[in-house]
């Protein structure tokens, strides 16, 4: 190797991991200025200020209070039972789809697809009129029922990963005289592991993150987390530093969750876009 | 249903035609149980909604009083000028934030593919914006580019830069949010590196055999094979954009610092409407202003532009919806 080419390569070297040196700085620095701020007075935060005096930790202990542990319960209600339900019916539509030949098979695919891209506010206005009828606007329950009938995205994710478990230990159960339903739960979910545990950790933070659907039908009884934050700042004013505070604490769960569970995220995401 | 009610006949097992029928009407009972969450799903939110989305749209509709109005609704889109502001503000959003997206998460993921230590946790930190609660990004942006208060903004300006005023300013409200999508790029990051490491090495190796330099390579290996990805993250961030409606809502609420506080209700599009995006409107004219006639021909619009879309992931899809199951 000529030292012309070993003197470019080092060049790379460096070239290729300061920018990414720089792009991780600059991805770090909102939550590092966010956590610095929430440790600040109020009002050194109004004043511009980067690095806090004296840290103020007591400020989490301050918004915890009151609406924000109301807020979080509710957030858990309905992120929580969501993904139960979304389990319970989305799984046997997914394994239909994937194990049995049926008529109309690729047109039922087709649809779940086409729902799973609808826009949910396209079908927003007849629905809230159906849940007004029921009187059941102002609670919950019209963003947590409707997991019940199988949710498409779910469905979609977990057929790409059902069609590649080999059909041969199916075949075998059912020559050991088990059930399709005794297969599906006892030979083919278990293998399925890493599916479930991915769509289950996409639907509850869907739900933790749902702004759009609480704030059509949730009454401030029923406000979430991510409707409690959005409306922070008004009520505390220039309070910046309760704000970031309790903006910090709606990111936290999500952290945690994602560092015990990593891998799982990133199959998940892979499996949406890249197979098939 | 009993374990062992739903035995399928081995094939190649002798067995009479009757006894085959009842099989077979056994299957589709077993199929139907199966699919019966979606069938049942499918009718009541999506075959059943849309259907009365376009019964409603020839309507005057209040939650009340409902009178017939043949094409009122349709004609008044024409003359609605905040519905074609937010049809600006949503075609702005999708021909700069996605292309954005989609090349910025392309780089960083070449960019990830060249790093051997340390390329799990730059992974993780490029990853991890994207799953911050979208409202908890926004109000954290608005206050971080605050002029006065804002940590990025005094940043700057000891930089000897000078920020603009991003959420409070009609010019800028919309660039601060593609700012805040790029941070969020992680999804779009993480399909194109799942891409790129499916390119063969032997491709790489053969072709710097035959003396064909980084762009080369790059062009007629890279691209090629991440192509198809490509499309489909474009596509997909179409039609999220078509939806694009928590960040820029938040943003204004919290920049214009008026919330959803008993008697302060927020009409979106701070500042001057130039973040009033398509699916706000919608929302603004169902559920603020009651006007759900009219709000069901806006949805009508969405529905059909994002369909077009879709018909295109179809396409692409059509390929595995005929593959067999193994």
């Amino acid at each position: 190797m000529t030292s012309g080419t070993r003197a470019r390569r080092a060049l790379l070297w460096v070239a290729v991991h300061a920018t990414a040196v720089a792009i991780a700085v600059m991805f770090l620095a909102p939550l590092a200025f966010m956590l610095l701020t929430a440790v600040m007075t109020d009002r050194q935060a109004l004043g511009g200020d980067l690095w806090p005096h004296g840290w103020h930790f007591g400020n989490f202990a301050d918004v915890l209070s009151g609406d924000m542990v109301r807020w979080t319960v509710n957030s858990l209600v309905y992120a929580g039972l969501s993904t139960l339900f979304m389990l319970v019916s989305s799984v046997p539509v997914a394994y239909a789809l994937a194990r049995f030949r049926f008529r109309g098979r690729n047109l039922a695919f087709v649809v779940v697809i086409s729902a799973m891209m609808l826009p949910p506010q396209v079908t927003m206005v007849p629905l809230y009129i159906v849940w007004a009828r029921l009187g059941l606007t102002g609670s919950l329950w019209p963003l947590i029922i409707p997991q019940l009938f199988g949710d498409a995205f779910s469905i979609f994710l977990l057929r790409q990963f059902l069609v590649t478990i080999p059909r041969e230990y199916a075949d075998a159960a059912r020559v050991d005289g088990c059930g399709e339903l005794r297969t599906m739960l006892r030979v083919v979910l278990p293998m399925a592991k890493p599916a479930l545990a991915a769509v289950a950790l996409f639907q509850f933070f869907y739900c933790w993150n749902d702004y759009f659907r609480p704030l059509v039908y949730a009454d401030p009884d029923h406000w979430t987390l991510a409707i409690g934050v959005a409306t922070f700042r008004a009520a505390h004013h220039v309070e910046w530093n309760l704000t970031m505070a309790a903006t910090l604490l709606t990111i936290l769960p999500v952290l945690v969750v994602f560092f015990l569970a990593q891998r799982v995220f990133i199959q998940g995401v892979t499996l949406t876009g890249v197979k098939g | 249903m009993a374990p062992g009610s739903l035995r399928v006949p081995l094939p190649g097992a002798r067995r009479t035609g009757t006894a085959a029928a009842r099989a077979r009407r056994r299957r589709r009972l077993r199929t139907l149980a199966f699919l019966s969450p979606w069938l049942a799903g499918f009718g009541l939110f999506f075959a059943y909604p849309l259907a009365a989305t376009v019964y409603f749209s020839f309507t005057r509709y209040n939650l009340f009083t409902l009178e017939y109005a043949g094409l009122d609704n349709y004609t008044y889109l024409l003359h609605d000028r905040d519905a074609w502001t937010a049809m600006r503000n949503t075609l702005w959003l999708v021909a700069v934030l996605v292309p954005l997206r989609v090349l910025f998460g392309l780089g960083v993921a070449q960019l990830l593919t060249k790093i051997k230590r340390g390329g799990s946790v730059l992974r993780s930190i490029l990853y991890l914006p994207y799953l911050i609660p979208p409202v908890s990004a926004t109000v954290a942006f608005v206050f971080l580019v605050n002029p006065g208060t804002g940590p990025f903004h005094t940043v700057f300006e000891r930089l000897g830069f000078a920020l603009p005023d991003f959420f409070n300013d009609a010019a800028w409200a919309k660039p601060g949010l593609a700012a805040l999508g790029l941070w969020a790029v992680g999804d779009v990051m993480i399909i194109m590196l799942a891409a790129l490491l499916n390119v063969p090495a032997s491709l790489y190796e053969a072709a710097a055999i035959d003396g064909a330099g980084a762009w080369a390579r790059f062009r007629h290996i890279t691209l090629p094979t991440v192509s198809p990805v490509l499309a489909f993250s474009a596509v997909t961030g179409v039609i999220e954009t078509l939806q694009y409606f928590t960040q820029p809502m938040v943003a204004g609420k919290v920049a214009s610092g008026r919330a959803d506080l008993p008697g302060t209700q927020y009409a979106p599009g701070y500042p001057g409407g130039s973040t009033l995006t398509f699916p706000q409107w919608l929302y603004d004219q169902g559920f603020r202003q009651f006007n759900m006639g009219y709000a069901c021909v806006l949805a009508l619009v969405m529905f059909a532009t994002a369909m077009v879309f879709t018909l295109f992931l179809l396409r692409r899809f059509k390929a595995f919806a005929g593959q067999e199951a193994q």
